[in-house]
């Protein structure tokens, strides 16, 4: 028993990562697996957005040039897919990796292996997933929502679509675990619920999300494949099925999911924003319970995804109504923000624009889902590009954005050095007068009749697809200067960051030198709520 | 942004014109019914501005006034019941404001009952079949041979040089004017969605279910309109044109239609 | 109190995670390539299956070492405890999206096909004559007539023994708190005895469905309902009395005291789980 403790006891002060490889394959550090999530994170964004960027290059004018409609839907397929589940969510979950023992005070997650195979899982589990484009059938193109019957006329790739999906929930299911035995079970000690920094809150929250609803998509695909090979009837109304019944099931974890990708987005801003306001978060409280009741009421919105499949009228106006009720606790937080800024003394660095701009466009998003909620008017917008519109401007200067002001915040934490302020802000102004040029005009295509899921288009609609064209291409071009802001900073070629970092924010990440060393509160810190503010 | 999203409106405002190829908001539509759908939009959406432009403004007031370059120093505050009640119940008032003309209209959408024409339609990967009840007139309609040859990748044929590129079909569903239309619609194979924006009407076609939507036209033309559901690799390439003719034409159309149906029916089983 | 027990054990690096992910690759790509009808498929899946067996014996392994030579305090048992207790929850939730099938297609989706609510025309103009009733196999009667599955007879049997099974695991788990070792053993035993023949005698339940009752995975909706439901049940049933055999041994090799066996509460945790489902199960399935 003595020999065990005086190991890991000698174990623990003396070491800091393993030489080579074995470092990231074999990883319990949840400081490297949040760097790999980031970097998986990263280079998917990228793979995603090259496929985005053949959508919009087809869609550049009238006519087919570059690509085959069957080719043109498996892109769609796939850069949702991607853009989903490999960019955006492992960037959040990365950022819990870095972030949230940070923040709380622990030595590490929970469960340090697992954390390793929820993160090792996601390669194989894409790896699969792009092996389709090489099969006989092409890769998926049924749209990331899978719907039935279409699905069922994919080619080879089909089961390997549902085994990646099976192999991302599983990823997910773990992680969100360790999150949440790691907020729970490892708080410092004087860190009561209410102490926690809103990204933890946030993120405590998500992770309830993800548990609930990943197993309800692994159900529903698991319908699909038995449909496909083992003659069940779940979708097949011959059979006593319903093809619209996968639809609810999809959307009862799909509206959840699109809230997964927005909810740690507004830990990211609720935390940004106070730093370089200077002042605490207003109102930390009703945040918390607006975030609670953002995630509640996702719940019982589902059907809102499926106004024009011919459900009973009382569904309609109950789904209209539960949606519309989102906008009230999102507009707590939006006002609530505001109201931090509010006699602030403000500056504005890279992060704190990121988070404004967040600000700004994601209410736009906002506001389109709101009108998107009114029945009778989504009968008219439904599967136009009124809807690519919006889910564009909450995931992109939303949940995207937020991920960036998140790197830019913490990276010289992570670092040890700041990255280049100039070229930060440069890498800003582009991305955001891309965005709003690349997915501005997408609404008028929708109110003006385009379809959404086409590769070719009758001439009216060529003059905004051709600037939303040029917009994606800039904003894409803009995104490596994003990619080198990241790889300076990660060579430390910008100047030293100090401790604290920013000018006096709060939270218990800014206590421990800058770069985080390996190890940090191997004991619990005494005192885990700093107010540097008041 | 701020900019943006007026210059936006302006622009929506100018836009309630007909210029078809610079169109920038929802058509107000020729039926009964899409006129309210529009104004609905149209309430919804200037909610929506009048909110940006108060929290916008706020959030700009804030951003000059209040920055750290211009001596600002920081209050305190952090939290305060009464501002909190306030912005949570003043949503919950607009949204209130909202639902009721919508739920009515909802309603008003819902009822197809007592029809003067039905219209069975079945969607196929990827073309339309329609029946009209009663009558022993039925036919396929699939998109015109001009854009079919135009829209092959490398086919050499600019797109600007087609009539109705990809929005012409070759037998275009015809009704009379002023008519209650029921469409009854259904699916032989995937999902497909019957979607004409001036007749403002949207519903999915199920396979093995029969979804219910109506239209009642009150101005003669020629719509145009898209599938806007997935279904496979054409699906950009089903659309839908809706001729709304005068009663008495439509009367002779039948009556022309119930022969040549029957010869078509022949020739498309032969090309079949 | 040694330093030890205050300090949160990390482990540092382990390759089991990726000798997992190794076995999923093998396990899945297998399943696809066999699903698409590659006889390469089922040999990469048996692969797959047994790198997984042996990376859950490894890592498991791994783990009661630890446990054993005292390294994890009970900070690090509170983890354990709360993981478990989420994973049963994702269980939970894996679960309803087939109960929610089975409330939709009785609830919704067959009084529809039958012309109800706003499906009149469905009805008369798609499946004329189907009338709403439960259990069905559709409009289409696909697969045939069949012989629904009642509640009594073997179904009633495994509710018995599951039940009971749930009595036996309590018995043992207040008994190895007061540290009454032998009863742990006789009753452990029992539960995971129970649990095997529960599954043998679904064996014999689907036998009897697939050759005299024409009941099959391809009875439309009934079927499908009834086989998924109770065959990722049964699957549980399997798993939860392997790994109470596991826990079993490990009593016989004296591990576990009254105040550290977590092991022995989350395999206890995941049965009454699995036996919960089992009741709705029987009501749902079986008996309404
Ligand atoms: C991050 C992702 C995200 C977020 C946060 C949202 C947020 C919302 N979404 Fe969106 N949505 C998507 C991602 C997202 N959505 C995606 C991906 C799709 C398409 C999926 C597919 O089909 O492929 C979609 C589709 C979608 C539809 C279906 C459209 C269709 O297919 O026909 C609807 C309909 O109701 C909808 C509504 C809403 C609403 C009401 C909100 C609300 O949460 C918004 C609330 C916010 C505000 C309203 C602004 C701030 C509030 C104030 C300033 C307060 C005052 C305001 C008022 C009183 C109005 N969304
Ligand atoms: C988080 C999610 C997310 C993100 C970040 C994005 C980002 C982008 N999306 Fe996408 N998108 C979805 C989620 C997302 N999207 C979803 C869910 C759908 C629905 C799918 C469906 O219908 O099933 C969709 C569908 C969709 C469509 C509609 C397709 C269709 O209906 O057929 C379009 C069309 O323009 C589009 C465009 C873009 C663009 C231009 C970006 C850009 O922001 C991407 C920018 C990034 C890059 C461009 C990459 C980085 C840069 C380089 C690689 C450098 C090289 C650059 C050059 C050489 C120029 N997306
Ligand atoms: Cu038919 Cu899309
Ligand atoms: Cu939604």
């Amino acid at each position: 028993m003595s020999a065990t403790v005086a190991d890991t006891h000698a174990e623990h002060e003396h070491h800091g990562p393993v030489a080579g490889w074995r470092r990231w394959l074999y990883a319990t550090n949840h400081k490297d697996i949040g760097t790999m999530y980031l970097i998986l994170s990263l280079i998917m964004f990228f793979v995603g957005g090259v496929m985005a960027l053949i959508i919009r290059t087809e869609l550049f004018s009238p006519g087919l040039q570059f690509v085959n409609p069957a080719f043109f839907n498996q892109m769609t397929t796939m850069h949702a897919l991607i853009m989903v589940f490999g960019a955006v969510m492992p960037a959040f979950v990365g950022l819990a990796n870095w972030m949230v023992p940070l923040m709380i005070g622990a030595p590490d997650m929970a469960l340090p292996r697992m954390n390793n195979w929820s993160f090792w899982i996601l390669p194989v589990a894409f790896a699969m997933l792009a092996s389709t484009l090489f099969m006989p059938g092409g890769a998926p193109a049924s749209g990331w929502t899978m719907y039935p019957p279409l699905v069922l006329q994919t080619g080879d790739a089909f089961p390997f679509l549902i085994f990646s999906v099976h192999l991302l929930g599983i990823s997910s299911i773990m992680g969100a675990i360790n999150i949440i035995v790691t907020i729970v079970n490892m708080r410092a000690p004087d860190m009561s619920l209410l102490k926690m920094p809103m990204f933890v809150w946030t993120w405590l929250i998500t992770a309830y999300l993800l548990l609930a609803v990943m197993p309800v998509l692994a159900g529903a695909v698991t319908m699909l494949l038995t449909d496909q090979f083992f003659g069940t009837s779940f979708f097949l109304a011959a059979g006593g099925g319903d093809p619209v019944m996968f639809q609810h099931i999809f959307w009862f974890f799909g509206h959840p999911e699109v809230y997964i990708m927005i909810l740690p987005a507004f830990g990211v801003v609720s935390e940004i924003i106070p730093t370089f306001s200077r002042k605490p978060l207003f109102g930390h409280d009703s945040m918390v319970y607006a975030a609670s009741s953002i995630a509640f009421l996702s719940f019982i919105v589902w059907a809102h995804h499926m106004f024009t499949t011919g459900m009973p009228l009382t569904g309609q106006l109950f789904f209209m109504f539960a949606t519309m009720l989102i906008a009230v606790p999102t507009g707590v937080k939006v006002f609530n923000w505001t109201a931090t800024m509010w006699r602030g003394a403000m500056s504005f660095e890279t992060p704190m624009l990121f988070a404004l701009a967040f600000l700004f466009l994601f209410t736009i998003g906002g506001f389109s889902g709101l009108m998107l909620a009114i029945v009778p008017a989504d009968i008219q917008y439904h599967d136009s590009y009124f809807v690519v519109a919006h889910f564009h401007y909450v995931l992109v200067p939303g949940s995207v954005f937020a991920v960036m002001a998140a790197v830019y915040y913490w990276m010289p934490k992570w670092t040890g050095h700041y990255y280049d302020e100039r070229m930060g802000k440069l890498h800003f102004w582009l991305s955001t007068i891309f965005v709003n040029v690349t997915f501005f005009p997408m609404h008028f295509l929708g109110l003006a009749g385009m379809p959404r899921r086409i590769p070719d288009y009758s001439t009216q609609f060529a003059d905004f697809n051709s600037i939303a064209s040029i917009g994606a291409i800039g904003f894409g071009l803009s995104q490596l200067l994003f990619a080198y802001n990241v790889i300076q900073c990660v060579r430390k070629k910008g100047s030293t960051a100090t401790d604290a970092v920013w000018d006096q924010p709060q939270g218990l990440e800014w206590t421990v030198p800058s770069p985080a060393p390996y190890h940090t509160f191997e004991t619990p810190p005494t005192s885990s709520v700093k107010t540097t503010f008041s | 942004m701020i900019r943006k999203l007026c210059l936006a409106a302006l622009v929506l405002l100018g836009s309630t014109g007909a210029n078809a190829d610079w169109a920038l908001n929802m058509p107000k539509g020729v039926t009964t019914l899409s006129a309210e759908t529009y104004a609905i939009h149209m309430m919804v959406f200037w909610w929506c501005v009048a909110i940006a432009v108060i929290v916008f403004g706020v959030m700009i007031y804030s951003l000059i006034r209040h920055r750290k370059a211009a001596g600002a120093v920081p209050a305190k505050f952090s939290h305060s019941m009464t501002a909190e009640i306030i912005w949570t119940t003043i949503p919950i008032v607009i949204l209130l404001i909202m639902t009721v003309p919508s739920a009515e209209l909802l309603i008003k959408l819902e009822d197809s009952r007592d029809p003067d024409i039905t219209v069975v339609t079945t969607a196929y990967q990827w073309r339309w079949h329609y029946a009209y009840q009663g009558e022993d007139v039925e036919f396929f309609s699939s998109l015109s041979r001009t854009s079919a040859a135009a829209r092959r990748k490398g086919s050499g044929i600019d797109p600007e040089t087609v009539d109705n590129y990809l929005l012409d079909v070759d037998r275009p569903l015809v009704v009379p004017k002023g008519a209650k239309v029921r469409f009854l619609l259904t699916s032989n194979d995937v999902v497909h969605a019957w979607w004409v924006p001036e007749l403002s009407i949207k519903k999915d076609a199920i396979p093995g279910f029969m979804n219910e939507t109506w239209f009642k036209a009150e101005v003669a033309g020629v719509y145009r309109g898209q599938c806007a559901e997935l279904c496979g690799m054409d699906h950009g390439y089903m659309p839908i044109v809706v001729e709304v003719v005068e009663p008495e034409a439509y009367q002779a159309w039948l009556v022309n239609e119930k022969d040549r149906v029957a010869q078509v029916a022949v020739a498309d089983g032969e090309i079949r | 109190m040694s330093h030890a027990e205050e300090k949160y054990y990390v482990p540092h690096g382990s390759h089991w995670p990726i000798v997992g992910s190794a076995g999923l690759l093998f396990l899945m790509v297998g399943v696809s390539v066999w699903l698409n009808g590659g006889d390469t498929g089922f040999w990469v899946m048996l692969a797959g299956f047994a790198i997984i067996i042996f990376m859950l014996v490894g890592w498991f392994g791994e783990v009661i070492g630890e446990s054993e030579s005292g390294r994890f305090n009970t900070q690090v048992g509170m983890s354990f405890r709360m993981g478990m207790f989420w994973f049963i929850f994702s269980e939970v939730m894996f679960f309803s999206a087939f109960f929610g099938a089975l409330f939709y297609a009785r609830n919704m989706a067959i009084p529809w096909l039958g012309g109800e609510s706003n499906n009149f025309f469905t009805n008369l103009m798609l499946w004329d004559g189907f009338e709403s009733t439960w259990p069905t196999n559709g409009p289409g009667n696909i697969g045939g007539d069949f012989e629904p599955m009642g509640p009594f007879g073997l179904p009633l049997i495994n509710t018995v023994l599951l039940l009971s099974s749930s009595v036996t695991l309590t018995i043992a788990h207040h008994a190895l708190l007061k540290g009454h070792r032998s009863l742990v053993k006789v009753f452990l035993g029992a539960t995971f005895v129970l649990g095997f023949i529960f599954v043998f005698l679904q064996a014999e339940e689907y036998i009897e469905a697939y050759q005299h009752m024409n009941l099959t995975l391809g009875s439309g909706i009934y079927g499908s309902t009834f086989f998924m439901l109770t065959g990722f049940h049964g699957m549980h049933v399997t798993i939860g009395a392997i790994m109470l055999t596991i826990i079993w041994f490990r009593v016989l090799k004296g591990h576990f005291t009254p105040d550290k066996h977590f092991a022995f509460e989350a395999v206890a945790w995941y049965c009454h789980f699995v036996d919960v489902v089992w009741v709705a199960l029987y009501v749902f399935v079986y008996w309404m």
